[in-house]
């Protein structure tokens, strides 16, 4: 029976939060840019660029990117996991990227897209933005805004659901068995 | 998801598994744009390149997919047939297994030796020619470059000109572009086009005016000059005048019309310089799509559970 | 040692013989023959029951068919005893029903003359397991060229003259064979291939050759030489006898030449009767074989042949290789297919799809044979050699090219589910149960 833990308003509060936290954090938006991680960092990295063009009045740069090649789970994961586009079509080297994605969980993904990210340049520095902090990390990664901080059991799964993928905005929790 | 360890030929892969490549294929496209055109994800693995016949392009292509993808690799440059060294080609297979081998990429003259290595070895072994039965990754390439180019491949008009009796190449594309749902026509002297294949539901012309009608997509063979002696055709001269392609003819296809080539091609034989650099060739294209892939060939096999 | 065979279904087409009875045999030759009509069973006394050297085999719903024999088999020996010998291919021969079989000469050397030929029939009497008639080559070294002694290998024992492996090219060199056996009475046998329309081929020619990309071999490559020794036979009035035929053309030419007159016979294998070029489906060099497996349609032609007399004789051509020769590029495998244990099974089959009689089996595999080569084989008369296999036409079983007794386990029937198979043979006074 899964637990709705944010809806439509509460997702919308928080990413207005967040883009005004960023513009503080980063004394405006000069040199910055928005990156999303396939799929659901994507859509929300495009909904923080478009709250962000409202506050500022001038365009920020959104790029997405597929972590697929860089995961070190490939041996071991029951399917592969699917190869989506990557799309930034700006030089990264000495901007300040915004990573973002939906939940933050063991941390891995976020550090194989650091280095996917730096395949692609040098860049100035690299920020992380999420919607859902859950815990668990299984290595030193920190995010520099959060949307909602989750205590959760391993036994449990967070799902953001959002508009663009067909569903309605909001973010639920699942226990499941311990068969993943 | 793949469900053969082997990449044999197209007649063995489904639609969804041949829109899954191209779609893989696309992803890798974006790394080769990158200033470091390498991703990690195949580290740590070995790829051998089995080449029985000489081939540069083909070889060369692979080699550098699979650095690409971080595996290491290894050329086995076998000379003629394994006859002349002495050793089986199943125990030259099995010696490159036994070296810790991930992946053996084989190109041989006889039809069929892929799939004799396929059910002998654990490895995925991915064909890269065999005699004249099928060169599937080019046919990969040639769909990829068309979707790329076209938006899609269903209902267009596709041409193959040239020794479609001897060609892998054109047999692999046939089989694709029928799978994924392309009007296919062969145009060629009658003794290079095998009859059989009009069961298959394919146009077959003769005359070269008459098949580029309205064209959507032509893609010209190499004319082999081995041929010329076996009676095939009486000579490169009036081959060339019958079914080379001129700027005459390319303006009887559709304005739109894209030209593509395998390679390498005869200039002023099968195809004229003003058309291999013109607007129209995508032949280069075609190049750098094939890496791409064959970088998503070799992924996606490495994903498939023994 | 004595052996009676009771209540079993004895087929002898030559003794219009189709019945229930018994046969008793005494030191490998027939003693008795009762049939059931006859009004009164063999009394089981015939054999005391402390008589040691005795047998009585119980063959009730068996049939107790004549030895069948096979005229044409590859018994490698000698020179390429590594494929096969003239021992296990007997004894494979034996375990597939067949107590006589007929060795073609392509052997290394070549049977092309008497110490080759004298050389094989010793051997055949010290190790074979069945009787084994040699066949000698038509030329010297079987390259078409000129004629081998013909005369001197009879007289050694050879029973019938062939380049099989290769055709006679030179037609004047075959109208000249044909003619010179007749001094002889012997027949000529031709393996009709153009190797100008075959050259390069490897399966036959069709959409399937197109879309594997493997060399094809026309089915007019067959019958166009088919034709020239019909011909040929006609011009000279020698014997011909034509080998695995594998067209419906071919048995068109055949059927026509015979209804002309001309002294023609003809045999078929049965892969050419059981399975099509789809065999070959996966690169499999199991399914590689000269003539090459054609289409359905050449199928529906050879099985209607045999109905209707045009192709007189199955037989195996049995080709043994070594595992290794066929584990390689399907270009450079050896064709052949090692037939001697599947034969029977196979062709048991027409009985089932009302191809043939039990009788008219008898009469493909036994009495033809025996017919064309002069032999006198397939009666079971009282004094005859006790050539006999027990058949039972319904055990199911799975083929194995594992288990096989011939070293060849090249087979494209493997895993096939069979139904009928020889259960017992006897030959040279010895009893071989499986």
């Amino acid at each position: 029976m899964p637990k709705e833990l944010m809806n439509k308003k509460d997702i919308d509060r928080a990413l207005m939060r967040m883009s005004h936290e960023i513009i503080e954090k980063n004394k405006g938006i000069e040199k910055l840019c928005l990156v999303g991680i396939q799929r659901g960092g994507v859509h929300l990295a495009k909904r923080l660029a478009s709250k962000i063009q409202q506050i500022e009045k001038k365009e920020i740069s959104v790029g997405s990117l597929d972590i697929a090649f860089y995961r070190d789970d490939l041996n071991i994961r029951k399917e592969q996991p699917v190869v989506r586009r990557t799309e930034v079509l700006f030089e990264v080297t000495d901007l300040k990227i915004i990573l973002v994605d939906d939940v933050l969980f063991t941390g891995r993904s976020i550090r194989a897209a650091l280095d996917a990210l730096m395949d692609m340049g040098r860049p100035a520095s690299i920020q992380l933005s999420v919607l859902i902090d859950r815990g668990h990390r299984e290595l030193p990664i920190k995010a520099d805004y959060v949307g909602k901080n989750i205590p959760t059991a391993l036994s449990e799964t967070v799902e953001v659901q959002l508009v663009e993928e067909g569903l309605e905005d909001r973010v639920i929790l699942e226990k499941v068995s311990s068969e993943e | 998801m793949l469900t053969n360890k082997d990449l044999l030929g197209i007649k063995e892969l489904s639609v969804e598994e041949i829109n899954l490549i191209l779609d893989t294929s696309a992803g890798f496209k974006d790394v080769l744009g990158r200033d470091i055109k390498k991703v990690p994800t195949l580290r740590g693995k070995t790829t051998v390149n089995l080449f029985f016949e000489p081939s540069t392009r083909t070889r060369t292509s692979f080699e550098l997919a699979a650095k690409r993808l971080s595996t290491d690799v290894i050329n086995f440059s076998v000379p003629t047939s394994s006859v002349v060294k002495g050793e089986s080609l199943i125990d030259t297979a099995l010696t490159v297994q036994a070296l810790g081998a991930d992946f053996i990429i084989i190109r041989h003259s006889s039809s069929g030796v892929p799939h004799l290595l396929a059910k002998k070895l654990r490895v995925s072994v991915i064909n890269a020619g065999d005699g004249t039965n099928e060169h599937p990754t080019q046919a990969l390439l040639d769909a990829f470059t068309i979707r790329e180019k076209k938006g899609k491949i269903e209902g267009l008009e596709i041409a193959i000109v040239g020794d479609i009796a001897h060609s892998r190449v054109a047999k692999s594309n046939i089989y694709s572009l029928k799978k994924l749902g392309a009007r296919l026509r062969l145009i060629g002297p009658p003794t290079l086009i095998p009859k059989e294949m009009e069961v298959m539901g394919i146009d077959i012309f003769h005359n070269m005016e008459d098949g580029l009608r309205d064209v959507d997509v032509l893609m010209m063979l190499r004319i082999q000059m081995e041929r010329q002696g076996k009676g095939f055709f009486p000579s490169t001269e009036e081959y060339s005048r019958n079914w080379g392609l001129t700027l005459e003819r390319l303006s009887l296809a559709k304005d739109e019309v894209i030209v593509m080539h395998p390679g390498p091609m005869n200039r002023g034989i099968e195809i004229t310089s003003e058309i291999a650099d013109g607007p129209r060739s995508v032949i280069l294209e075609q190049v750098t799509n094939g890496l791409a892939v064959r970088m998503a060939v070799m992924y996606l096999l490495a994903g498939v559970k023994r | 040692m004595r052996i009676l065979i009771k209540n079993g279904h004895i087929v002898d087409p030559s003794q219009k013989i189709d019945e229930v009875g018994d046969i008793l045999i005494e030191d490998g030759k027939i003693k008795e023959l009762m049939m059931q009509d006859a009004g009164y069973k063999m009394q089981d006394r015939k054999i005391k029951d402390h008589e040691s050297d005795s047998r009585i085999i119980d063959a009730k719903g068996l049939y107790v068919l004549p030895g069948l024999v096979d005229m044409h088999v590859h018994l490698r020996e000698p020179g390429f005893e590594y494929k096969e010998t003239i021992k296990t291919g007997t004894m494979a021969a034996i375990k597939g029903g067949f107590t006589t079989v007929c060795c073609m000469p392509n052997t290394y050397p070549v049977n092309d003359n008497a110490s080759v030929t004298e050389f094989i029939i010793r051997k055949a009497a010290q190790k074979g397991y069945c009787t084994v008639l040699p066949i000698g080559a038509i030329t010297k070294g079987q390259k078409g060229k000129e004629l081998a002694e013909i005369g001197t290998m009879i007289n050694e024992g050879c029973i019938a003259f062939s380049d099989d492996g290769h055709p006679v090219m030179n037609s004047l060199i075959m109208r000249r064979a044909l003619e010179y056996s007749k001094t002889f009475d012997v027949p000529v046998i031709s393996h009709c291939e153009d190797l100008t329309l075959s050259e390069g081929g490897v399966m036959n020619e069709g959409l399937m050759s197109v879309t594997l990309g493997l060399g094809g071999i026309p089915a007019e490559a067959e019958q166009i030489m088919v034709f020239r020794d019909i011909l040929l036979a006609e011009l000279t009035g020698g014997r011909l006898h034509i080998a695995h035929v594998s067209t419906e053309g071919s048995v068109n030419l055949i059927r026509d030449a015979k209804k002309r007159g001309v002294n023609v016979t003809a045999e078929t294998c049965p892969h050419y009767f059981s399975i099509t070029e789809d065999a070959v489906k996966g690169f499999d060099s199991n399914a590689k074989v000269n003539p090459p497996l054609r289409t359905e349609r050449d199928i529906k032609a050879i099985k209607e042949g045999l109905r209707d007399g045009a192709i007189d004789v199955i037989a195996t051509d049995h080709a043994p290789h070594h595992r290794d020769e066929k584990l390689r590029e399907f270009d450079m495998a050896p064709f052949g297919i090692s037939g001697l244990e599947t034969a029977l099974s196979l062709s048991l089959r027409l009985l089932e799809e009302g191809i043939l009689t039990m009788n008219q089996l008898v009469e493909k595999m036994v009495l033809n044979p025996s017919r064309i080569l002069r032999l006198n084989k397939g009666a079971f008369k009282v004094g005859a050699n006790a050539d006999i296999a027990i058949v039972d036409i319904n055990k199911e079983y799975r083929v194995e090219s594992e288990r096989f007794v011939s070293k060849g386990k090249n087979t494209p029937f493997e895993g096939w589910v069979l139904k009928g198979m020889c259960f017992l043979t006897i030959c040279k006074g010895k009893v071989y149960e499986w």
